[in-house]
């Protein structure tokens, strides 16, 4: 009996940890990916040099963080098996499919292009080029949109059938299984926290390079482009945050209570808890900093409207609280703080101070892994808030385990994490240091690094206009 | 008759086929790599499939998510009962990917990198042929789960299979090289290619043999009248096709077709995945679970074949495309 729990919990803890480092890559690649697509259209239609120099720039530091999130992400396909495949088995014939048709139209365009994307500039020319690299753009966005298919009908079942087996059936139509209720809120916050993710890393290396050499010409293009994004995405991102939540209030009122830390329901109005200390032994929030009735006006907008607290939910469906209860305040911390940088930026940009205000610059350098934190902390949010279920409401997390040993689990759980840290803390290392050296006029030589006969004939590289 | 589960049975055994196509080579060149000369050799041996791995890589991923999709049960009793060599193919599948572009990136530590494109290639192609191995020799099964031990996949078979397969992609990073390179390095990779073949033949015949007595279906299979006299022409084919690999690899240095060795080698391939067909089928779980008892509902299997037969032509043509793109001999200028 200890045993088969601590093969569960391992079996946990190994999924947890592979998913939120897969999910670094990602957040970060889906975001670029399409700030390439940004670049390069805009080279071809400005012909400003400016714009082919970033492209290169930050293409070097894409194709690492692509490799890693390939890679990274391969374990993942294979995990659902070897970790929980009484799930697989149950779920298969719903997650399978949306999984198959990431890879059949997303995974393949990616891959597909990406070696034209870094590799064939002077094989293909511009225009096909252009093409490849839009392919890669919008081929994370495909994969963004089944995965969080698959992953938002885990929260919100429906559309399917039990079938005698025990077996999860679709029922007569897939797009209710694809269009499951909590799916469009994820994914447009999902996407737009990866957009963010990317517009805060580029900022910080503008940022860097500005606080260095405020002339850089490179440099003060990606900062005003990234400060642009933080000042219109960032409140929109906050909206889309709301309207997920109340969302979320609908189809998973437990996960609320445990965000929002009500431990005892409120007739009269709930009060918001700012910070406080969850006490799950015994019910409550220790040391709470509270706003009377703001949580009721926030989620059912009326002041003294009843908000049901988790004395509701049986103590066996309960999430941790605690954990909930703080990523979620670590996510919409730094989602207001995103906000506080792009309002700080615009009142730079009114008064052309932009690349002149030190301090701003400084807060956008510290800034710079804050989408990171914010996306993880995030899924920790949505995933721990729907604990115990795998299925929401239909499979429990231990019902879907695999039969494994826990030693097993456990060697494999070391290695992943010694494999990880040695190889992703590698990559970032290196990806560090090319963001570490200035976006000069001119980047090395062109962006492919493939089989290239013309290498050393580069263009005159500092000639505008010159080929990406 | 046949009926969908017949087609999915079949789009899988594309999908493993086509990796073993496409990765077989790229995985094949990270196990030769440490006999290249630091240098230039390398350099062009990387740059040969740096272009076009990943999306190889992808028919992996087509493979495990698609035998989810189209046949749950086995996806879910197959992985655990693999689950060491699964998790070793994984990890070892990180190294060599994260070298391709950590090597240019980090000079100092080139060697470290070249050393993990390497053992990653070496750990996920053992693996791989450990897996085939484990699954041949037969699973233990209870109920709709996984029911023998975590070291149950370890046997001397299976381990024959891993270094087979060995073999084999070593054979078609070898042939691919002396299709996509000259000089030197060509040279290099006809005498690895020699050295590989007539190794490889001894393994196609050893794994048949041994194959033959592991399960009573698969020795009736092969050995049974009238089975026998189909069967008899694949022991024949494998040795004329190998005769024709050996003459196509000597020829080459004369002005010889270079592209015909790597083609001949993946016919050898084609051969033994029919053979294991052959021996397998209509399981997809070798003597324990069948296709049909797998099989996903038809409603998940028709909604599926519609993305399939729409996506997998338009993802042949633009792989097709990328590699076209690529055509010729490669050299190791530009890089990086």
């Amino acid at each position: 009996m200890f045993e088969s729990f601590d093969a569960l919990f391992l079996a946990r803890a190994q999924f947890a940890f592979t998913v939120s480092f897969h999910f670094i890559f990602p957040a970060f690649s889906i975001g670029l990916a399409s700030y390439l697509m940004v670049l390069e259209g805009l080279w071809l239609k400005t012909g400003k040099g400016v714009y082919a120099n970033l492209y290169r720039y930050w293409l070097k530091i894409f194709a690492i963080v692509f490799g890693m999130g390939v890679v990274s992400g391969i374990v993942l396909s294979y995990q659902f098996g070897t970790n929980w495949s009484v799930f697989s088995d149950k779920a298969g014939p719903i997650i399978g499919p949306l999984m198959a048709y990431e890879v059949l139209t997303a995974f393949f365009l990616e891959a597909g292009f990406l070696g034209v994307m870094l590799f064939g500039i002077n094989k293909v020319g511009p225009r096909l080029h252009f093409a490849a690299t839009c392919a890669v753009a919008v081929g994370t966005l495909i994969s963004a949109f089944w995965i969080l298919s698959a992953n938002s009908w885990m929260q919100t079942p429906t559309g399917h059938e039990i079938a005698a087996n025990g077996q999860f059936v679709p029922g007569p139509s897939w797009w209710a299984i694809v269009f499951n209720p909590s799916f469009p809120y994820r994914l447009v916050h999902t996407v737009i926290a990866a957009f963010l993710t990317t517009a805060f890393v580029v900022g910080a290396v503008g940022a860097w390079h500005l606080l260095r050499d405020r002339t850089n010409p490179g440099a003060r293009k990606m900062f005003s482009m990234a400060m642009w994004m933080a000042a219109l995405v960032a409140p929109v991102q906050i909206f889309a945050g709301d309207m997920h939540g109340l969302n979320t209030l609908e189809h998973q009122p437990a996960k609320v209570m445990a965000m929002e830390g009500h431990y005892q329901s409120h007739p009269n109005g709930a009060p918001l808890i700012l910070l406080g200390i969850p006490n799950s032994a015994r019910q409550r929030v220790d040391y709470a900093v509270e706003i009377p009735k703001a949580s009721s006006l926030i989620l059912k907008h009326d002041l003294n409207a009843p908000l049901a607290g988790l004395d509701t939910v049986p103590q066996d469906e309960h999430p941790p609280v605690g954990v909930v209860f703080w990523a979620f305040r670590i996510m919409v911390g730094l989602g207001f703080a995103m906000l506080g940088i792009g309002l700080w930026s615009l009142a730079a940009r009114a008064r052309r101070k932009l690349y002149d205000w030190r301090w701003l610059h400084r807060a956008a350098l510290v800034m710079g892994p804050s989408g990171f934190v914010a996306v993880i902390a995030g899924w920790v949010t949505t995933e721990v808030g729907r604990q115990p279920w795998t299925i929401y409401g239909q499979l429990r997390t231990a019902q879907s385990v695999a039969p494994l040993d826990a030693p097993a689990v456990a060697t494999s759980l070391l290695a992943f994490i010694l494999v990880y840290f040695a190889v992703f803390g590698a990559g970032a290392v290196y990806i560090l240091r090319l963001m570490g050296k200035p976006p000069e006029p001119h980047e090395d030589a062109v962006p492919t690094h493939g089989p290239v006969r013309t290498a050393g004939i580069t263009p005159a590289p500092a000639i505008e206009g010159g080929r990406p | 008759m046949i009926d969908l589960t017949i087609i999915w049975a079949g789009i899988i055994a594309f999908a493993v086929a086509a990796y073993v196509v496409m990765d077989g080579f790229d995985l094949g060149i990270g196990i030769l790599f440490p006999r290249f000369r630091v240098g230039p050799e390398r350099n062009t041996a990387m740059n040969s499939v740096a272009p076009v791995w990943d999306g190889n890589e992808t028919w992996l991923v087509l493979g495990g998510g698609g035998l989810m999709a189209a046949f749950p049960l086995a996806y879910a009793i197959v992985l655990p009962a693999l689950y060491a060599p699964i998790v070793a193919m994984l990890l070892g599948l990180v190294f060599r990917g994260v070298a391709f572009e950590f090597r240019w990136r980090d000079p100092g530590h080139r060697r470290l990198w070249d050393i993990a494109f390497c053992g990653g290639s070496v750990v996920a192609t053992l693996a791989q042929g450990i897996t085939l191995g484990a699954l041949l020799q037969g699973i233990t099964v209870k109920g709709r789960a996984y029911g023998g031990g975590w070291w149950e996949w370890l046997t001397p078979f299976s381990l024959l299979t891993g270094v087979s397969l060995l073999i084999g992609y070593a054979l078609l990073g070898a042939c691919w090289l002396i299709w996509k390179t000259q000089g030197p390095l060509q040279a290099q990779a006809r005498g690895m290619a020699k050295a590989l073949l007539p190794a490889l033949l001894v393994a196609i015949g050893l794994v048949s043999l041994a194959t033959s007595f592991l399960e009573a279906q698969y020795h009736q299979r092969w050995f049974e009248w009238p089975g026998v006299l189909a069967t008899a022409q694949m022991p024949l084919l494998v040795a004329i096709i190998g005769f024709l690999a050996w003459r196509a690899i000597g020829k080459v240095q004369n002005g010889g077709r270079d592209w015909m060795p790597f083609f001949l080698a993946l016919l050898l391939f084609g051969l033994s995945m029919v053979g294991l067909a052959i021996s397998i089928w209509p399981d997809v779980i070798p003597g324990r679970v069948s296709i049909w008892e797998a099989a996903a509902p038809e409603r998940s299997q028709i909604f599926m074949l519609v993305g399939a037969g729409i996506m997998v032509p338009v993802i042949l043509a633009y792989t097709g495309w990328a590699y076209w793109v690529f055509r010729g001999k490669v050299d190791e200028a530009g890089y990086h």
